[in-house]
C-alpha cells in the first residue's frame, strides 16, 4: 500500500477494485464501513460479484470478467473529457501524461460498455464520483492483478490516481492488499528472483558486491533467477532437478495442477519444508517439521509495510524446529556456517543491509510496529509514501491498451471461471481446514451459479456437478446464488477435494508471472 | 481547539471542549466505573455505572459517558451518594443474573463480578420473576446464554458500527428485552461472520468462546503479543496460554487494527496442536515415508543438493520460499541459495 490501514477512514471516496475485503481482509473492510458510515465517505465498487463489498457500495460496477483495463481507461477518459484532473499535480509531479491522455481517447464509457457490460452512465457516475473527491482512496488485490494483462490493470490503476493527484498525501493512494501475512515481508527480504532485501537488484554489480562482502563470499550470482511458474516448468523439462520448498504448497495454489503435479514428480530431489503433509509434502523425498508462527520469534511485515514482532507462545510441538534454525542447519552441513543465536540479531544484518529496513530493530519493535521505508533509528517510519516527491522523482504515466483474457468462453467451454478466497478459510487450507469450527462453518468447496444457469441447466441447489475446462475436470457441490452473473461461475481455491487449480490455466502476466485465476473458460455439467 | 478547565476528584484537568466527563477522568487516570461504554462505539447510557456528582447539580446523578465537561465544573466520582447509587444499579442487575460464578467462563474478568466485589453486593434484595432462556450454541464459536446478560449493547452496537453486520438487535420491551437474531433464530442462522468482536466485549458471561471454554481463567493464562498469522492486515493480538497450549485469542489495543480481529485470526489456532502436525523429519523410502533424524535428514539434502550443484551446476536447483514464515527466515532463505548454492533461483507464492 502506498498508503495505511488507518488512512482509509480519511478518505471521502474509496474506489475498491477486484477486492472481496470483507472476506479477505475483513478487518480492513471494518475500516472502509467506518469511512462510510462515520466520516460520509463514498464507496464504489468494480467486482464481477455481488461481494458484500458491493452490497455496501454507493456505486457498483459489476464487469465481465478480465476488463479492468477497459473499466479504468474508460473512468480516466471521463475523468479528462469531464476536465476533473488535477492539472497542478500531473504538471508538477509527473510525466507522460500525454501519451495516456491519447491511449484512453478511445476509451468511450459506450465503448467500455461493449467490452464490460458496465452502464455508460454508471460508468460516469463513478468516474465524477471518484475525480471530484478531495481524498480518494483506491484499494485493489488478486481482481486486479491475476490477469495475463495484470501489470497493465496496475499500471491503469496508478494512471486514474495520479491523474487525479491521489497519492502522496493522508487518504488517498494506490492501495494493493496483500493476501498472506507476510508476503509483503517476502517480498521485501528478497525471496524474488532479481531482488536482494528491499528491491535491490541482483544485476547491480555494487550491490553485489555489498552483499558478497557482508556474506563473507567471494562472489554472487548475477544472472536473474526463475520465477515460480519457470521454476515448475524448469522441472518438467529437467533444467531445474532440486528444489527446496518452505512453506509452500504449489499442488494446490499454482494453477493447472496436474501438470504441477507432472513437473514436481520429474525432479531428481524435492524437500520440503512445512507444518503438515500438504499435497506438495507428498511429493517430497524429504519433508522436514517446521514450527508455526506460534512456536517462534521472528517479524512479518504487512500490507501497511509494517514491520510487527512475532512472539513465541508455545514450544514447538515434537522435534519441530523454526524455518530459520533449519535453513542455518542446512547450510553448516553444506560448509557455510550462519551464526545466529537469535532472530533477533538476523533482523540486525537486514537493517545493516537494507536501507529501507536501516532503522528497524527488535528493540524499537517492543513498542509496536514501524512502516518502512525506515532508513534509520531516529526515523519514525513512513505512514504514506510518495509525499511531495515520487520515488523515482516524477510520477511515470504508462499508457496501457486492454486486451482479452488469453481464455474467453466459446460454444465447448460457455461459462466464465473466476476464483477466488472466502472468510473462513485461507488459501491452500493447510491450517484453516484443521480448525473445527472452521470446518463446521464451510466443510467444503462449493461452485456459485447464477439461478438463470442453474435453470438452463436443470441443476438444483446442492447438487454436485461436474465442472471441466481444457486442463482438467473437478466436482464441487452447487450453490445458486446471485452472488455470481448469468454466464460466471466462482469457486475459491481453498479445498483440495474441489480444486480451483485444476480448472485453471497457467497463462501468466509475461511481466509479473501471475498466473490468470480470475478468468478460464469451464462448462459445468450434470452428473448422470 | 477551545479547552475547558475542570477539577476532578480535587484533580484540576484541561480537555477540549466537547470532552465527556469520563474522557476527562480517564485522561488524569481516575477510573469511573462502566458496563455500557466503549470509546470506539455510540453512547449508549444505559448501565449509568459511571453516574459522579457535580457540584451545584442537585437534580440527579449525571453519566459520566454522557456529561459534557463544563468551566469551573466541579466533579466529584467516589461520594456515599455516587456508591450507593452504583450499588443500587449493581443489584439490581443481580436480581437477575444467576450467581454461578464458580462455573462461569467469565469468572476473573468479568466487570459485574469486579464491581460487585468493589460495591460489596452479595446479593440482591430484590427478588421475583427471573429471565429464562435456553443457550444459543449453534455456532461452533459463540455461545449465547441470555440469562448472564445484562444489556449493556455493546454487542449489538460493536456489530453494527464496526462490523457492519448488524446479525443482533433487542427485540421485545420492558422485561422481556433480550438480543437476539432475526425471528430468534440463533447465530447459526444469521449474518453472523463469527468475528467475535461481541465476545470481547461482553462484559459478563453471556458471550463466550466456545473453544475457550473449560481451557483456562482470564488469570492463568499467559498473554502472550503477537502478530496474526493469516492475511496481510497482520492484527496484532494476544495468544492466550496456559501450560505450553494456546488456550484462546485476546485483543490488544492501540494498534493499526484498533483490537479487532476477525474468525481466522480469534479462532483459528487449533491447527498448531493438530494431531496431524509434523513432528519428525522424514525420508522417503521406496514410496513410503519413514521417520529420521534431524541429522540425518539434513545430511541427505546437503549431500543431494551438493550432488545436483556438482553435476548439473547451481542453477539447476531452485527454492521456493514462504509468505507464512518470518522475514528473518525468508532473508536467510535467500542468503542460503545465493551465498551457498550460488543461484538467484528464488520465489515464492506472492503472485498466487
Amino acid at each position: 500500500m502506498t498508503n495505511s490501514i488507518a488512512g482509509i477512514e480519511k478518505a471521502n471516496v474509496i474506489l475498491a477494485i477486484g477486492t472481496n475485503t470483507t472476506e479477505a481482509h475483513p478487518v480492513i473492510a471494518i475500516r472502509v464501513h467506518k469511512a462510510q458510515t462515520r466520516h460520509g465517505a463514498k464507496l464504489i465498487v468494480i467486482d464481477p460479484r455481488k461481494t458484500d463489498m458491493a452490497q455496501r457500495a454507493d456505486i457498483w460496477l459489476r464487469p465481465y470478467p478480465g476488463t479492468n483495463v477497459a473499466i479504468l481507461n474508460g473512468l480516466l477518459n471521463v475523468i479528462i473529457t469531464e476536465g476533473l484532473l488535477d492539472e497542478d499535480f500531473i504538471a508538477q509531479r509527473t510525466e507522460n501524461f500525454a501519451a495516456v491522455k491519447e491511449a484512453v481517447a478511445p476509451y468511450t464509457p459506450e465503448k467500455v460498455e461493449k467490452i464490460s457490460g458496465i452502464p455508460a452512465a454508471d460508468l460516469l457516475a463513478a468516474a465524477r464520483l471518484y475525480a471530484q473527491a478531495e481524498r480518494g482512496s483506491i484499494l485493489y488485490t488478486m481482481g486486479v492483478t491475476q490477469h495475463t494483462t495484470g501489470t497493465e490493470g496496475v499500471m491503469a490503476v496508478a494512471n486514474l490516481a495520479m491523474a487525479t493527484g491521489n497519492l502522496g498525501k493522508e487518504g488517498t493512494g494506490v492501495n494493493p492488499l496483500r493476501g498472506q501475512n507476510n508476503v509483503q515481508g517476502a517480498c521485501d527480504m528478497g525471496a524474488l528472483p532479481v531482488f536482494y532485501t528491499g528491491y535491490q537488484a541482483v544485476t547491480d554489480p555494487a550491490i553485489r558486491e555489498k552483499f558478497a562482502q557482508a556474506w563473507g563470499v567471494a562472489e554472487l550470482p548475477d544472472k536473474p533467477g526463475l520465477k515460480i511458474g519457470e521454476i515448475i516448468e524448469g522441472a518438467g523439462d529437467g533444467t531445474v532437478r532440486a528444489l527446496f520448498v518452505m512453506g509452500e504448497n504449489p499442488m494446490l495454489s499454482d494453477p493447472d495442477i496436474n501438470h504441477v503435479e507432472a513437473c514436481l514428480k520429474n525432479l531428481d530431489f524435492l524437500v520440503v519444508q512445512d507444518i503438515f503433509m500438504t499435497e506438495t509434502a507428498e511429493l517430497a523425498h524429504v519433508v522436514l517439521p517446521a514450527a508455526s508462527f506460534a512456536e517462534k520469534d521472528g517479524t512479518f511485515s504487512n500490507t501497511e509495510r509494517r514491520v510487527s514482532r512475532v512472539r513465541k507462545a508455545v514450544s514447538p510441538r515434537g522435534q519441530a524446529k523454526a524455518d530459520w534454525e533449519i535453513i542455518t542447519a542446512l547450510s553448516a552441513k553444506m560448509g557455510y556456517e550462519m551464526d545466529y543465536g537469535h532472530p533477533g540479531e538476523i533482523m540486525a544484518e537486514i537493517a545493516r543491509l537494507t536501507p529501507s529496513y536501516g532503522g528497524i530493530s527488535y528493540e524499537r519493535l517492543e513498542k509496536g510496529g514501524l512502516q518502512w521505508p525506515c532508513p534509520d533509528e531516529e526515523h519514525p517510519g513512513t505512514e504514506y509514501l510518495h509525499a511531495g516527491k515520487f520515488a523515482r522523482g516524477l510520477g511515470l504515466f504508462n499508457p496501457v491498451v486492454y486486451k482479452e483474457s488469453a481464455e474467453v468462453p466459446d460454444e465447448e467451454y460457455p461459462l466464465y471461471l473466476t476464483t477466488g478466497r472466502i472468510l473462513y478459510h485461507y488459501h491452500t487450507g493447510t491450517m484453516t481446514r484443521r480448525v473445527d469450527g472452521l470446518n463446521e462453518l464451510v466443510p467444503t468447496g462449493f461452485l456459485e451459479m447464477n439461478p438463470a444457469d442453474a435453470e438452463k441447466l436443470g441443476i438444483e441447489d446442492g447438487e454436485v456437478v461436474r465442472v471441466t475446462s481444457r486442463r482438467g475436470s473437478i466436482t464441487p457441490r452447487v450453490e445458486i446464488t446471485d452472488k455470481v452473473a448469468p454466464n460466471v461461475v466462482f469457486i475459491s481455491f481453498h479445498f483440495r477435494e474441489a480444486a480451483a487449480n485444476v480448472l485453471t490455466q497457467a497463462a501468466y502476466d509475461p511481466l509479473s508471472g501471475i498466473p490468470e485465476y480470475k478468468v478460464s473458460a469451464v462448462k459445468v455439467e450434470k452428473i448422470q | 481547539m477551545k479547552m475547558v478547565n475542570l477539577t476532578i476528584d480535587g484533580c484540576q484537568v484541561e480537555v477540549p471542549l466537547g470532552s465527556t466527563v469520563l474522557e476527562a477522568a480517564q485522561k488524569i487516570g481516575i477510573e469511573i466505573p462502566t458496563l455500557c461504554y466503549e470509546k470506539d462505539l455510540s453512547l449508549a447510557t444505559a448501565c449509568r455505572m459511571c453516574v459522579v456528582e457535580v457540584e451545584g447539580n442537585k437534580k440527579n446523578l449525571p453519566a459520566a459517558c454522557a456529561q459534557p465537561v463544563m468551566e469551573g465544573m466541579i466533579v466529584h466520582t467516589n461520594t456515599p451518594k455516587v456508591r450507593e447509587a452504583r450499588r443500587m444499579i449493581l443489584e439490581l442487575m443481580v436480581a437477575n443474573h444467576p450467581l454461578d460464578c464458580l462455573t462461569c467462563e467469565a469468572n476473573g474478568r468479568c466487570k459485574l463480578q469486579q464491581y460487585c466485589y468493589e460495591y460489596g453486593v452479595k446479593e440482591s434484595s430484590f427478588t421475583g420473576e427471573r429471565r429464562r432462556f435456553t443457550v444459543d450454541d449453534g455456532n461452533p464459536f459463540i455461545e449465547r446464554d441470555l440469562e448472564k446478560c445484562i444489556l449493556c449493547g455493546l454487542c449489538v452496537r460493536v456489530c453494527d458500527e464496526v462490523q457492519g453486520v448488524a446479525a443482533i438487535d433487542y427485540s421485545d420491551r420492558g422485561f422481556d428485552t433480550k438480543v437476539t437474531t432475526f425471528m430468534d433464530r440463533g447465530l447459526a442462522d444469521s449474518p453472523c461472520v463469527s468475528c467475535g468482536q461481541c465476545v470481547y466485549l461482553c462484559p459478563v458471561g453471556a458471550l463466550t468462546a466456545k473453544p475457550s471454554k473449560g481451557k483456562g481463567r482470564d488469570f492463568e493464562v499467559e498473554k502472550v503479543p503477537t502478530t496474526c498469522g493469516y492475511c496481510g492486515v497482520g492484527c496484532q493480538l494476544a495468544l492466550n496460554v496456559k501450560k505450553d497450549k494456546i488456550v484462546g485469542v485476546t485483543n490488544l489495543p492501540d494498534n493499526h487494527n484498533q483490537g479487532y480481529l476477525c474468525v481466522k485470526g480469534r479462532f483459528g489456532y487449533d491447527f498448531v496442536d493438530s494431531p496431524e502436525r509434523l513432528t519428525t523429519p522424514l525420508i522417503k523410502r521406496d514410496g513410503e515415508f519413514v521417520e529420521a533424524s534431524w541429522d540425518e535428514a539434513l545430511d541427505l539434502v546437503a549431500q543431494k543438493m551438493a550432488k545436483v550443484r556438482d553435476e548439473h551446476g547451481p542453477d539447476a536447483i531452485a527454492g521456493l520460499s514462504s509468505a507464512r514464515t518470518t522475514n528473518e527466515e525468508n532473508y536467510l532463505f535467500q542468503k542460503f541459495f545465493r551465498a551457498v548454492i550460488g543461484t538467484n533461483n528464488i520465489d515464492h507464492c506472492a503472485r498466487l
